[in-house]
């Protein structure tokens, strides 16, 4: 957070003619409590500061009292887009501990999971992004996609945001009958509106003017600041975990892992955009193709991991997620980590800013996709 | 490189390294040789750790571990390194000027658990608040009566 002595720092630090202003932490294009601290020289950009802790919750320290049962709910409060995404991370480390297999089924209705996840998180950035950027119309577009996802999860795991669906062993339940109809209405209504996308904001010209050679991040620098995800990826690193180590059924699917090699925003911009497609490629191949049987592995009502340390790696929609958990061979955790993506993306953020414009500064944050809970945790 | 050349290779590098096995290979080292063979994982032609994906610490009550995790992007292997610091006066080099990533997670890690990143270029509070003053909130020592944390 941000002290009082350090407004004194700043302003004596800076230079003849710059000047220190506050973006936050009550800002619109921060989509929640960022605090960057910037040093202007006229309009351009000298330093960009991160001042985190507004929505700390001290997640890992919480967990620590928790059994290995309960952590994962509070993990969907992580980063909340990728809910899903989060417990499967938990789920799978714990399972990694206890040496369970999962059945089959349970592994694809954990990947559908995922996947309608990344395109429901995706569709909002995108949303969210055309509208920082002054486009209010595609925020409609996006969520009018993003509402039906959310329905299919409603109805079969009771909750929007925060699913908590995934446990160790498998899933909560099984899914809902109306399931995998309502998934094929979404393809469907997907595939018959997705070119609007590329009509309204990718093809604009005011639109890649405003994002083309914006916030240049050359590879190495990228892999240096541990960038991950379609942060990376736009910078032609190859950083997707679903091809690079893959878990659950990933090995066996067909999908692309996406790379553009344009380094700045509007290649991270096509990330994104490309990344959806092949989502619903996964999620067809799936759909029809879902194996019957248990949807959960037979558990102990306790949780016992054997004294150690596992770390399970997945992909969410901004990137990395590592899960670390030192064990004891008690019933709760030691100690647990989360790297969570955004947080070092974040850190990337002062580097790519440096020189530019302070107006090109929201296109930057955006094609981050910052998701502030997840870098405070 | 599989784990068994991995650990042949970094044996050659580290000899008094300890080494564990596991999913992937652990060096234990001492905080006096700790810098040169982080240098030497990130330029070693032949590992190019290049992505620190993971820094952290742990708090066993009588030391704190920090635990870095590596990977290399050009070869795809992966290990873990672990330097025990004294729980008194946890002191380490920054890996910062080798990975730019470490800096924001060192700042994280000095600040709840009061580890001294030695010649780190911006070593303040990231997260806490102002004016924060006492123990680091995620050792096992802290208690706070009044935000309880423990159910």
């Amino acid at each position: 957070m941000y002290r009082e002595t350090e407004v004194i720092q700043d302003l004596a630090t800076a230079g003849e003619g710059d000047m220190v202003i506050n973006v936050g932490p009550q800002h619109p294009a921060t989509h929640g409590v960022l605090h960057l601290v910037i040093t202007l020289n006229g309009e351009t950009i000298k330093k960009v500061e991160p001042h985190l802790g507004y929505i700390h919750r001290s997640i890992e320290k919480m967990c620590e009292s928790l059994s290995y049962r309960q952590f994962i709910y509070v993990t969907s409060r992580m980063d909340y887009l990728s809910a899903h995404i989060n417990n499967h991370a938990c789920a799978m480390c714990v399972e990694k501990g206890l040496q369970v297999e999962v059945p089959p089924r349970a592994q694809v209705i954990r990947v559908l999971m995922d996947e309608l996840t990344r395109i429901a998180s995706h569709e909002l950035w995108w949303g969210a992004m055309a509208m920082d950027l002054g486009a209010f119309t595609p925020f409609f577009h996006a969520f009018r996609e993003r509402e039906s996802i959310n329905d299919i999860m409603e109805e079969t795991c009771g909750a929007r945001l925060t699913m908590n669906y995934m446990v160790p062993g498998g899933v909560m339940h099984d899914l809902h009958p109306n399931f995998q109809q309502r998934v094929k209405d979404f393809l469907q209504l997907y595939k018959r509106k997705i070119h609007e996308y590329d009509e309204l904001v990718t093809g604009n010209i005011i639109f890649q003017n405003r994002m083309k050679n914006i916030g240049v991040l050359k590879a190495e620098d990228a892999i240096s600041y541990g960038c991950s995800g379609p942060t990376a990826r736009g910078s032609g690193v190859s950083s997707d975990i679903r091809k690079l180590y893959p878990y659950e059924i990933y090995n066996k699917l067909e999908f692309d892992e996406v790379l553009e090699t344009g380094c700045d925003s509007f290649a991270r911009y096509m990330v994104r955009i490309r990344e959806m497609q092949q989502s619903i490629r996964i999620v067809e191949q799936l759909i029809d193709n879902i194996p019957e049987g248990d949807f959960q592995a037979k558990t102990k009502a306790v949780l016992k991991l054997p004294k150690g340390e596992f770390y399970t790696r997945v992909e969410t929609a901004r990137g990395e997620l590592g899960v670390y958990i030192v064990s004891e061979g008690g019933t709760t955790p030691y100690r647990i980590k989360f790297r969570s993506p955004g947080f070092s993306n974040l850190s990337v953020l002062d580097h790519i800013a440096r020189g530019s414009k302070i107006g090109d500064l929201v296109a930057m944050m955006g094609t981050l996709d910052l998701v502030i809970p997840d870098i405070d945790r | 490189m599989t784990n068994e050349e991995l650990k042949i290779k970094l044996t050659e590098l580290l000899p008094e390294a300890i080494l564990e096995d596991g999913e992937w290979i652990t060096a234990n080292t001492t905080p006096a040789a700790f810098l040169p063979f982080m240098h030497q994982l990130r330029n070693d032609p032949s590992l190019l750790m290049d992505y620190l994906f993971c820094l952290t610490c742990i708090d066993f009550k009588t030391h704190l571990t920090m635990v870095y995790h590596l990977s290399s992007t050009s070869f795809r292997h992966n290990m873990v390194v672990k330097v025990k610091l004294d729980a008194a006066k946890p002191e380490v080099e920054t890996v910062s000027h080798i990975w730019r990533t470490a800096e924001f997670h060192e700042r994280e890690v000095y600040e709840l658990f009061g580890v001294n990143f030695l010649h780190h270029p911006d070593l303040r509070l990231l997260i806490l608040p102002d004016g924060w003053e006492g123990k680091n909130p995620l050792r096992k020592d802290f208690e706070d009566p009044i935000n309880m944390i423990k159910l």
